[in-house]
């Protein structure tokens, strides 16, 4: 980020979603395979890597703040200016069936 | 001097919200080579600097004078009806005090990225109250360390070492072995293996376990069935309650995963109220864990200037304070602003959708020291010096004590206050204009 927000690194650390690796076996998903993950929002495909061991519960997806992950949140902000940036519902497949973007 | 060697002693590294001012810094022309005492945040903050490249102003991307620029700048926000002024939490305190008056002058929104970071707190402190220490408290007496959705080890690596948990203080004159750490998130981040205890509790069940806690520490009955879905046994929480009731000086660090996250102001009101109840039996605090470099010192100039923290409209010709209405998220989604300045913020790459497109769709102005999505799409856009590097002036550590910043060496691109400056002489200029044309 200090270098440059079109950075190799920088991309690269807000450009994939953490999964724990029993869901990743689970899903049948290995690391480097796109997914798709849908909020109320949008959906948006990303690639997957194993979270680090016991970091990540199953069923909780992380994702590095950044532009990937804000174009899964919504605009209302509930009266306080934050819209929801954390603790979202997501659905994550293999294949996106229904692109929207 | 391109080789000139120099050593910048209790340089101010404006990275993180702990505005560390202890860093010794060796320069050598225009490049930092050694930053010592920096974390690895810090280090790749100094290190990793470059001056920049690229024009100094570009209108609708063509490069352009500073002052042709900064006309185009005071048209835009002299013939806007709803012109809003975001970003500012990686500037110094006196480029933000200019903004503030631009706002004032075109009858502004005005907005700091505290609205999109502990704006929800801002909200708690004024529904709850605000029990707060300085830094330098925590360092000499807390023994009792709580972060609360942060992540420390990672977002602010030398928090740890320099007050919270590891230093020698008055009062713990052990350092760490003194103070009991605990961790409450809902990942188990790197801070885990660093805290005595961690609590991971489920997504959305901060408010939950925070009033829980409120009701143990007053001594109410709480069953194993009321914490279903927290994550979290009854015994913990008791364990953790006799802990904070028992300690002599306690603190609740609390992060954004509070304030981000549904419940928002909520949550961060519950662990205020919970500081607060814990005053009946002994010294407690709770202080946000802030992140940019100047994020705090923008709430406390806004504060000064309008009475208000962020989120503050001056469209009638005085302050009118109201988040969800005046803050920036929701007057770009509602495309109500019709023209916006952007200061060392990058909204089109971390805002909703909507609130991108908006922006994209009205002529705004941008300063900041590196390219991003927000100056590509600007119609005007200023290349300008870091903060702390480049450029002197005054942040504010995240627990409001104002720290002065001591650059490396001068920038080739101007300061955001410079710029700033001319521009609020020319929207001046043209306000009179105007005025003179109506009459």
């Amino acid at each position: 980020m200090n270098e440059s927000k079109f950075s190799k690194e920088y991309l690269e650390e807000t450009g994939v979603v953490q999964i724990c690796p029993e869901d990743l076996t689970r899903l049948g998903l290995a690391a480097g395979d796109l997914v798709c993950i849908r909020s109320e929002q949008r959906s948006i495909e990303i690639p997957c890597v194993a979270a680090k061991e016991k970091e990540l519960p199953s069923g909780l997806l992380f994702m590095a703040y950044g532009d990937w992950s804000s174009r899964l949140m919504g605009s209302d902000t509930h009266g306080t200016g934050m819209p929801n940036s954390k603790g979202t519902d997501v659905y994550l497949s293999k294949v996106c069936a229904i692109k929207k973007d | 001097m391109q080789n000139e060697l120099k050593v910048v002693s209790n340089a101010t590294c404006t990275f993180c919200g702990c505005v560390c001012d202890d860093i010794e810094l060796t320069v050598e022309g225009n490049h930092i080579t050694k930053a010592k005492n920096a974390c690895v945040l810090g280090k790749a903050w100094f290190l990793n600097h470059q001056a920049g490249e690229g024009p100094v102003a570009r209108i609708r991307g063509k490069e352009a004078t500073v002052e042709e620029a900064v006309e185009e700048a005071a048209r835009i926000l002299v013939d806007a009806k709803f012109p809003i002024i975001y970003g500012l939490s990686d500037t110094t305190c006196e480029a933000q005090r200019v903004t503030v008056a631009i706002a004032d002058w075109v009858g502004a929104s005005i907005d700091t990225t505290t609205s999109v970071c502990h704006g929800p707190s801002g909200m708690a402190f004024q529904g709850v109250g605000e029990i707060t220490c300085s830094l330098g408290e925590v360092r000499n007496r807390a023994d009792l360390v709580i972060f609360w959705g942060s992540n420390p080890a990672e977002s602010h690596p030398r928090h740890w070492g320099r007050y919270s948990t590891m230093p020698k203080g008055l009062f713990v004159p052990n350092g760490r072995k003194d103070r009991t750490v605990v961790l409450v998130d809902v990942r188990r981040t790197k801070s885990a293996p660093a805290a005595d205890i961690f609590l991971q509790i489920k997504p959305r069940k901060d408010f939950e376990v925070l009033w829980m806690l409120r009701a143990l520490v007053k001594g109410l009955t709480i069953n194993e069935a009321d914490l279903i879905d927290t994550g979290v046994t009854l015994e913990q929480l008791q364990n953790l309650v006799d802990r904070m009731k028992a300690c002599k000086f306690g603190v609740l660090f609390f992060g954004m995963g509070l304030s981000m996250t549904r419940g928002k102001h909520l949550n961060v009101e519950a662990a205020l109220a919970l500081a607060r109840d814990l005053n009946a039996f002994t010294r407690f605090y709770a202080n946000p864990m802030r992140g940019h470099g100047n994020v705090t010192g923008a709430d406390n100039v806004v504060s000064w200037q309008t009475g208000y923290p962020f989120g503050v409209n001056l469209g009638r010709g005085y302050p009118r304070f109201n988040p969800g209405e005046f803050t920036t998220t929701d007057t770009l989604a509602r495309k109500e602003a019709d023209a916006a300045m952007i200061i060392a913020s990058d909204p089109m790459g971390n805002f909703s959708q909507a609130a991108r497109d908006h922006l994209a769709s009205i002529p705004y102005i941008a300063l900041d020291t590196k390219e991003t999505s927000t100056t590509r799409a600007a119609a005007v856009a200023f290349t300008t010096a870091t903060y702390g590097i480049n450029v002197p002036g005054t942040v504010y550590r995240m627990d409001d004590v104002p720290i002065p910043l001591r650059p490396a060496f001068e920038s080739p691109y101007p300061s955001d206050e410079k710029i700033l400056r001319a521009l609020e002489k020319k929207v001046l200029h043209l306000l009179k204009e105007k005025l003179q044309a109506s009459n």
